[in-house]
């Protein structure tokens, strides 16, 4: 393995460079902490936007619930990346200017949010009309319906939904790439084209996020069967 | 003024789905304590009657009063307008509801289920609403089964259960809807003796459907029987089952004898 490197620096052609690989990675595990940090805090707004954006389409009100709509439709109908160029470039004219970093999960966030208020719905629609007829009945007021009664039945079962969708926000953080975030895929195209060899910081990106994917698959089937399992009982 | 007027006054109060008429100009008064049977066959409006004290239903005509005072409408300058959502959560405060299906929370303990609106709606303290709980489950003859889910319990134990979470908000006026019609033969016995146990022991006003023509007779004070979204006959017990006056309900009371 030693001699890796001499004939890295006498310029000739090889595969695989292990001490060019444990030379970057540091830089790349530091990238990968903000690739994480991005999928969480942006998801962490998609399920409460979702949320959110659910509960008022159902609103009886047509002037809350179309918008609602519009806007959810109109996010999924739309490209993510346009949706991250579009707060990070256009916004600055509307006098809002965002560090990359904030425009680029703050668009994760929406467009994910966007999808996860259709598996909410989703959950929702599932609760039969006898429970908001009970709850009506209690005299609970609609805050206190939504809070005891409808989400604590709603949402455990589309657990898993959302759980996909946390990972399928999770690999499209590589797209604020394109507005220069700091994250796994620009840092790998930074260290690329310093040293001419791209084939070990994009492998190490791509296993990354490979073992970090199944990893949390894994996990999602994990909460799936304990579900199943709390399900049971109630 | 609210001493006097009834528990509750159905004033010509109609009830429409697109052209069927489902009831047609109601007017009945309860009193205070009454205990009142609705009977008749399905579609004859006897539910629509509950749903519609309950708010679950919007009706298209009349007025319905509670203590005297309109339910889904309020004085504003003389004039009776549609109610407001406070107005409506006051007077709704004075009716609790079971109904046929139970309708529990399955995520809730039979305790908890008991304890969610006392706590959320009445504002009582976790411990006040746990032995408020635990004392209505223990008089529906649950004590044992406080910890239990709904899945983990029988028909005829959900039932009283809901029983006991609609008594917690403590209700003056309690409806049931066909409220032994989804059990097992066998359970019905255990609700009505709870149903016979809060009508001695409790001042309560109830309104049932039933189609437990025995169970009417004997603890009913009123019978209304309905017929096509009329009050076809009304009367005390002993005139409905032994000399009805109508044919029809002549005719309803015979097919349903042959049945059971």
């Amino acid at each position: 393995m030693g001699g890796a490197g001499n004939r890295a620096r006498a310029g000739r052609l090889m595969l695989w460079d292990w001490n060019y690989t444990f030379e970057i990675l540091p830089e790349l595990a530091r990238a990968a902490l903000v690739t994480i940090e991005a999928t969480l805090i942006g998801f962490v707004l998609a399920a409460t936007l979702g949320l959110a954006l659910a509960i008022l389409r159902m609103a009886k009100n047509p002037a809350i619930s179309i918008p609602a709509t519009v806007f959810v439709e109109f996010i999924r109908s739309t490209p993510l990346l346009i949706q991250i160029f579009f707060l990070f470039f256009v916004f600055p004219h509307f006098g809002i200017t965002l560090s990359g970093f904030t425009a680029g999960v703050l668009a994760l966030g929406v467009h994910y949010g966007a999808y996860c208020s259709e598996v909410y719905r989703a959950g929702f629609e599932n609760i039969p009309r006898s429970q908001w007829e009970a709850a009506l009945a209690l005299n609970l007021g609609i805050v206190d319906t939504f809070r005891s009664i409808i989400i604590p039945q709603a949402i455990p079962p589309v657990i898993p939904a959302l759980g996909n969708y946390l990972i399928a926000l999770f690999k499209e953080t590589p797209l604020l790439s394109a507005i220069a975030v700091l994250e796994l895929m620009q840092t790998a195209k930074i260290l690329g084209s310093e040293s001419f060899r791209y084939t070990e910081p994009i492998t190490l990106v791509g296993l990354f996020f490979l073992v970090m994917s199944l990893v949390s698959a894994a996990l999602v089937r994990l909460v799936e069967t304990w579900l199943g399992r709390v399900g049971r009982r109630v | 003024m609210t001493d006097n007027a009834p528990m509750v006054r159905f004033d010509g109060v109609r009830k429409t789905y697109g052209p069927l008429t489902v009831l047609d100009e109601l007017c009945l008064d309860i009193a205070r304590n009454e205990k009142v049977a609705m009977i008749g066959p399905s579609g004859s409006g006897k539910t629509t009657v509950l749903r519609m004290l309950m708010t679950l239903e919007r009706i298209d005509g009349g007025v319905i009063y509670v203590e005297g005072e309109p339910l889904t409408h309020m004085e504003r300058n003389g004039k009776l307008v549609p109610a407001d959502q406070r107005h409506l959560r006051r007077v709704r405060a004075k009716i609790g509801m079971v109904f046929q299906q139970f309708n529990l929370f399955p995520h809730m303990s039979a305790m908890r289920n008991c304890m969610e609106a006392p706590i959320r709606v009445l504002g009582l303290s976790r411990k006040d609403a746990e032995a408020r709980a635990a004392e209505l489950l223990e008089m529906v003859g649950l004590g044992d089964k406080k910890d239990h889910y709904p899945s983990q319990l029988s028909g005829g134990q959900q039932q009283r259960v809901a029983i006991a979470r609609a008594l917690a908000m403590r209700p003056k006026v309690m409806l049931f809807d066909e409220v032994t019609s989804a059990l097992d033969p066998e359970l019905v016995g255990e609700v009505l003796n709870v149903i016979r146990k809060l009508g001695t022991e409790h001042n309560l006003t109830m309104l049932m459907v039933t189609h437990q023509m025995g169970f009417a007779k004997e603890f009913a004070d009123r019978v209304c029987f309905f017929y096509k979204g009329r009050i076809a006959e009304e009367g005390p017990p002993q005139q409905i089952f032994v000399q009805p006056r109508e044919e029809r309900t002549r005719q309803f009371l015979c097919a349903v004898l042959e049945a059971g």
